[in-house]
């Protein structure tokens, strides 16, 4: 031992031999087995397969431009299914996230309460509601307005919450010292605060619903989705290729329009 | 343009402020009538509400003996197999997304441009493009099972974790770069020793956010054959049988919950 | 002309520096540097002391003229040799540019990138006898106590006196010193100050600090030059220095 050495502060044994490190690294190992045996997973059947994979993105390289007339009027039915989706899940939204919102609420367990049904929610995949709201309302797009609906309004009145919870309660003090009801309140002190980012998050949901809604058809909740999986199942793949790149084209038009508008707005 | 505008006359620009947004009531109003107009709300089976009640109360009364009973083919099973999805195409899907961020991050120097502009494009493109139909895509190369839709998630996730690592890429603090490379340090290293350890964290962190959401497409992904949780959930909408269907809602309600708080945890503790 | 008993380490020719977008960064830079001074650049945010600073190492390039270290013109360095004219040349950061996340022994420990093949340093395999190295730059900063502590767990001037470590890992013959104090309290300035002064006199490593405190560039001084706007207007030892000239260098006009 130098001299040096000895006036090096002792590791704990934790630190000296990695443990955090090598602990973490073992367990994504395990994980990680456990995982591709779960799934089956190996390199050597995809790429055996892989001719297959080609071939299919060879048939999707040449797009069936003739089918583009056919899927105009369900795009449309597309964009207008996330337009009012959005709209009734984020009018819903807003007593939700007032009510969830710890600078206006001060009641603890009502509070959790809402949170805790907006969590709810939020764990439920938006595929997943189409399949029932197509059990329960038939086929068609009843069933993609209300999926949207309830998916966008679990993603939105958390946003909204979130930002009611950053406004400055200095107004709203104000109002209170002159006696003015919690109505009046949010009207006059919360709601002007907001309301830019309101939209802004609206917007931003819309986008999001818009890529959402050109799937849920899949499932026969209305829109261009319908034709995606009557194409799918029929190995029509070039005219698949074209509602991928309409709808894609659509998709970031929309993103396009909105990214915009919330710059204009912020 | 600029001195145009501003010599405009007054009168005009003040008419222009107070009534403008007569002009958005109009906009709003005329997408809100296309949209209620172009949709109908035909059709709505009457069944409608017996359907409902049937469904609310198979969620009442759930299928307690689904849960688990050694097939193989039960609820715990099958969720598992879920998180195994989303973990393994998660986990595959960051390791990709390293250089994809790298290649759509922009830099300082302005030639650069074209290469994040081109990067960010094809991130946008793997973005836009529908989950469920790169899964329908992989079944035709393995077959249907949960190994199409490690693959679906792996590739699909791509296009954010790429688009979120090379944002944090963007926003990071080149500090540690220069020193490394005023110490000699070539492109490797600096690479090694500086870049990856200060942004090591934020790619954890936006992985295992990645990974809630995957946690969800994979429990839908078996909708269209691509395993997991799905499968029987579809099977089950389509043979009425409400109380397979109540279970498994709760299996895949309490999956994501359970995984959503593990996360958060874990993504606390990173930062 | 008086006879030095040693070729300057550095000489400037006739700098310039134009960056892309048409702002003059340096103007006609003419002047040399002593093996062995403590040098001090002064002058305004924005008068090209970071640029002078970093033409040295070559971390910015000059747009014409010449600079020379130990007689060498290092203008046509390229990949290699660029990087081992860096490799000895320490530089120190306002910022201090440490890793936050890693321990303060592999902060200290990547001072070696130029001295060991790439493939060593990603795997961090250095040698024990630069591991004891690693510790004796530590001793010298005092901060032999933290060596496993993680980086962003110390104070500013702890980290920065890390980042000096770091840079004596390279055996530097110089040290650049960029603003090395401004987000440092005058306690801990005066440490990370009196380290630098150390390395100058006990190593003869020569130091060329930018500091925006007149009376720090007085105490730590051995010469002072002034810059504005990318001229070099002021240059004196620190024996002719007096406040009145100090005063004119801030002045704007």
């Amino acid at each position: 031992m130098t001299n040096s050495t000895l006036d090096l502060p002792k590791r704990p044994w934790r630190q000296r031999y990695h443990v955090a490190a090598i602990g973490w690294t073992l367990v994504l190992g395990v994980l990680l087995v456990l995982s591709s045996l779960m799934t089956g997973a190996n390199l050597g059947t995809f790429l055996s397969n892989i001719d297959q994979f080609l071939a299919l993105l060879v048939q999707m390289s040449h797009p069936a431009w003739s089918y583009l007339h056919v899927i105009l009027q369900p795009l449309y039915e597309t964009i207008q299914m996330a337009i009012l989706g959005t709209t009734i899940g984020a009018v819903l939204a807003v007593p939700f996230a007032l009510l969830a919102a710890s600078n206006l609420v001060g009641n603890r367990l009502l509070r959790g309460l809402i949170r805790f049904f907006l969590d709810l929610v939020r764990t439920l995949p938006d595929l997943l509601l189409a399949a029932i709201f197509v059990a329960v309302f038939g086929i068609g797009s009843t069933a993609g307005v209300i999926t949207l609906a309830i998916f966008s309004f679990g993603m939105v009145s958390k946003l909204f919450y979130e930002v009611i919870e950053t406004i400055d309660m200095g107004p709203l003090e104000a109002l209170k010292s002159v006696g003015a009801t919690k109505v009046t309140m949010i009207w006059y002190a919360v709601l002007p605060q907001i309301l830019n980012q309101f939209v802004s998050y609206f917007l931003y949901t819309l986008e999001i619903n818009v890529r959402a809604s050109t799937v849920l058809g899949y499932l026969g909740a209305g829109g261009i989705g319908v034709y995606l999986q009557r194409s799918l199942g029929e190995f029509n793949y070039s005219a698949t290729a074209v509602i991928i790149l309409a709808t894609l084209v659509v998709v970031l038009v929309i993103d396009g329009i909105s990214n915009h508008l919330r710059r204009v707005l912020l | 343009m600029q001195t145009t505008l501003e010599n405009h006359p007054l009168t005009h620009h003040l008419f222009w402020r107070r009534w403008h947004w007569l002009l958005w009531v109009v906009v709003v109003a005329g997408v809100y009538s296309w949209a209620i107009g172009g949709l109908h709300f035909t059709g709505i089976q009457e069944s409608a509400g017996s359907v409902s009640r049937s469904i609310l109360h198979g969620l009442l009364h759930p299928d307690w003996a689904y849960v688990y009973n050694g097939s193989g083919e039960d609820l715990s099973s099958l969720i598992l197999q879920t998180l195994a999805i989303a973990f393994l195409g998660t986990f595959v899907s960051a390791l990709i997304s390293v250089p994809f961020a790298f290649w759509a991050a922009r830099t300082d120097q302005h030639w650069a441009h074209l290469r994040s502009g081109s990067g960010k494009v094809v991130l946008t493109l793997i973005r836009t493009f529908p989950e469920i139909v790169l899964a329908i895509m992989f079944i035709k190369a393995v077959g249907p099972g949960s190994y199409a839709g490690v693959l679906a998630v792996s590739i699909h996730s791509i296009g954010m974790l790429g688009k979120l690592f090379s944002e944090s890429l963007e926003n990071m603090d080149r500090g540690a770069e220069e020193a490394i490379r005023s110490a000699g340090g070539n492109r490797s290293e600096i690479l090694t020793l500086a870049t990856l350890p200060t942004i090591f964290p934020e790619f954890i962190s936006y992985t295992l956010y990645r990974f809630e959401i995957a946690v969800r497409s994979a429990s839908i992904l078996g909708m269209v054959g691509a395993g997991g949780i799905g499968t029987p959930l579809i099977f089950a909408i389509q043979t009425r049988s409400w109380s397979r269907v109540g279970i498994i809602l709760l299996g895949i309600i309490v999956m994501v919950l359970a995984i959503d708080s593990l996360s958060e945890q874990l993504r606390k503790k990173l930062i | 002309m008086q006879a030095t008993a040693t070729a300057p380490i550095i000489a400037f020719h006739h700098v310039n520096k134009i960056y892309a977008n048409g702002t003059v960064g340096l103007k006609d830079i003419d002047f040399q540097i002593p093996r062995g001074q403590f040098l001090v650049v002064v002058g305004l945010s924005g008068a090209g002391k970071s640029t002078l600073l970093r033409t040295i190492n070559r971390m910015h390039e000059i747009s014409s003229g010449e600079i020379r270290i130990d007689d060498a013109p290092i203008g046509a360095y390229k990949g290699k040799a660029l990087r081992q004219l860096r490799c000895h040349i320490g530089m120190i950061f306002q910022n201090f540019n440490l890793v936050n996340r890693a321990s303060v022994e592999r902060n200290v420990l990547s001072g070696l990138v130029g001295y060991y093949p790439t493939w060593k340093c990603i795997l961090g395999l250095f040698s024990a006898a630069d591991k004891q190295r690693a510790v004796q730059a530590l001793k010298r900063v005092s901060l032999t106590p933290k060596i496993f502590t993680r980086a962003d767990e110390l104070s500013g001037g702890q980290q920065q006196r890390v980042a000096i470590a770091r840079t004596l890992m390279q055996d530097p013959k110089i040290i650049l010193a960029d603003e090395p104090v401004a987000s440092l309290d005058p306690r801990t300035t005066k440490d990370v100050m009196d380290t630098l002064q150390r390395l100058n006199r006990e190593d003869g490593i020569t130091v060329i600090v930018n500091l925006h405190s007149v009376a720090l560039a007085r105490q730590y001084a051995d010469r002072i030059i002034g810059l504005r706007a990318g001229e070099l207007v002021y240059d004196q030892p620190i024996d002719n220095v007096t406040t009145a000239d100090l005063d004119r260098i801030y002045q704007t006009n």
